[in-house]
């Protein structure tokens, strides 16, 4: 399912690269030809107005809906299913008993299955027939080959470092539910730095949160971005997208692609920065 | 004679020995999903479920079959599969599908079981199929090792899958992102629930299936904070409300499913007392 919709490239320039896809469900086209890429590094913001395709476009990232055309690549190793996704919360979570750690390890769902699919593909490289036969395996044979009931050492270590990573050691063992939402957003984004090595796609990461918190988990966030981390943050809120974010990608039905500085300058920019300042 | 040489007395028969096991069993894997159940809003999926397979059950008798199972687990697990998969895009919403569907097959059970009666009480039948009554009391051999068979399974599903069954109770849209099938488990987590349903139904009747699943989750979240702890405590509170209560009931004659969830009933009051205390 996830594997299918990306190419793996061995291009070290980009992590992502997307090149005339066509998003949509059911051959419902939302939005025609959009290409852009991230590289490794940047901090892309992904704006536009509510039912633009903005969630179609994650759902396509994450590899959930294949793009209805268009190519994405995927480059620096990474592949599908290794994106440290932040959705947005559910009413679920809102009265879920579980402890800080056991949301963090969760993360680490996907580990070693990651692992094996690897072997795979190394296995298959030289030989194309092979990776069709490969495909061919049904959903069940493949939910068993790579499954791993329980979490290994190296996984609690890791979900152990992102924890301590957000600074919320101290919570380890705190319920979940209790948390005020700025530390709830720092227990799913260490979550998420347990799934991912190389890039963060953050759904609304600040919506609910009072100022103080916004502020700090926007610095938080730029943080991990300094660190080598590429975040792809999708957001309503433009003042802090153009604070932090060195690239835009604002999508409508003639999308913008480019730096924070060329957004600023351009049309479509300067009537959407305006857009907002008068609500 | 004490209460413990009655009870004594009571164990050195094998009909009373067998309640004891079956229902300490059963208990117990109905708890393990009772988490689950309740925050995927899942509990009215088990109530409607249990009259499907009362009229199940009004099928077999009529058929005069040997084994009831034969015919009451298929269709359990059919219907569950059904009312999960019909859950998103169905012509007539998931409330309203499972009312029709459990009010449907409440009405066709006792249509069929007084048309064509199985023996000379029909109200004695549907009263134990209901709410369970004695039924425990007159399992044969056959039907306890069945009971064993199926509480083996689900035991051994929920321990092999618990991280998974976690990570999609948690966070859907996390699990799919990082390449968890998340509706594969989803369906493995219905099925279950309906072996669990097919199960409880010898203990407590149909129509208090869902106290057997509910109450022993909904009292540990009031105490405990992870994930794990609630799930060993909801399975301690069962599996003490069906031993007390079975117990019970042998000593005072009262019917078996009733005393225990009026047990599990009065445990949680304590927890929620204990929990409110605690703040």
């Amino acid at each position: 399912m996830a594997a299918t919709t990306f190419i793996k490239t061995d291009s070290k320039d980009f992590l992502l690269r997307v090149t005339n896809v066509t998003l949509g469900y059911d051959r419902m086209p939302l939005l025609k030809d959009l290409s852009f890429e991230v590289r490794p590094g940047d901090y892309l913001a992904v704006v536009g107005e509510n039912g633009s395709g903005k969630s179609t476009l994650i759902k396509t990232l994450l590899g959930l809906t294949p793009p209805l055309d268009g190519t994405i690549e995927t480059g620096c190793g990474m592949s599908a299913g290794t994106i440290g996704y932040l959705p947005q919360q559910t009413d679920i979570q809102r009265d879920f008993p579980a402890s800080v750690f056991e949301i963090v390890l969760s993360g680490c769902q996907a580990h070693c299955a990651a692992g094996h699919t690897h072997e795979h593909e190394h296995d298959h490289d030289h030989d194309p027939s092979h990776e069709h036969e490969a495909k061919k395996k049904t959903v069940l044979s493949s939910l068993f080959s790579k499954f791993h009931p329980f979490y290994h050492k190296e996984d609690k270590q890791r979900a152990k470092d992102a924890i301590e990573r957000m600074g919320i050691a101290s919570l380890s063992k705190r319920c979940y539910r209790e948390l005020s939402g700025g530390q709830q957003q720092r227990v799913l984004l260490a979550r998420a730095l347990c799934a991912t090595e190389n890039i963060l796609l953050l759904d609304e990461p600040v919506t609910g949160l009072d100022p103080k918190a916004t502020t700090d988990l926007y610095e938080l966030i730029a943080d991990l971005n300094k660190a080598g981390l590429s975040v792809i943050m999708v957001s309503h809120d433009l003042t802090s997208a153009l604070a932090y974010a060195d690239h835009i990608l604002h999508i409508s039905e003639n999308y913008f692609f480019g730096t924070t500085e060329e957004y600023r300058q351009s049309a479509i920019g300067q009537q959407f920065i305006q857009m907002e300042a008068l609500k | 004679m004490n209460i413990f040489e009655t009870i004594g007395l009571y164990l050195s028969y094998p009909f009373a020995r067998y309640a004891l096991i079956v229902g300490v069993l059963i208990a117990l894997c109905a708890s393990l999903l009772g988490v689950t159940l309740v925050l995927k809003r899942f509990s009215f999926i088990g109530d409607g479920l249990s009259h499907v397979a009362f009229g199940a059950i009004a099928i077999a008798s009529v058929l005069k079959l040997s084994n009831n199972m034969l015919i009451v687990l298929p269709i359990t697990i059919l219907s569950a599969i059904l009312l999960l998969k019909s859950g998103r895009k169905a012509i007539i919403k998931g409330d309203a599908m499972i009312a029709m569907l459990s009010v449907g097959a409440l009405a066709f059970g006792y249509l069929l079981m007084n048309v064509f009666p199985s023996s000379s009480n029909i109200s004695g039948d549907v009263c134990s199929t209901l709410f369970g009554s004695f039924s425990i009391l007159t399992l044969k051999q056959s039907d306890v090792w069945i009971c064993l068979a199926l509480s083996v399974i689900v035991l051994a599903a929920f321990v092999l899958f618990y991280n998974k069954i976690f990570a999609v109770t948690f966070d859907e849209s996390f699990a799919q992102a990082v390449g968890t099938k998340a509706q594969l488990y989803n369906l493995l987590i219905a099925v279950i629930i309906a072996i669990i349903i097919v199960l409880a139904m010898n203990l407590v009747g149909s129509l208090l299936i869902s106290a057997l699943v509910i109450f022993p989750a909904l009292s540990a979240m009031r105490v405990f904070k992870s994930f794990r702890s609630v799930t060993i405590a909801s399975a301690l509170i069962s599996v003490f409300g069906a031993l007390f209560g079975i117990l019970f009931s042998m000593l005072f004659d009262t019917p078996v499913g009733s005393t225990i969830v009026a047990i599990d009933v009065l445990v949680f009051f304590v927890f929620w007392i204990i929990g409110r205390v605690r703040g």
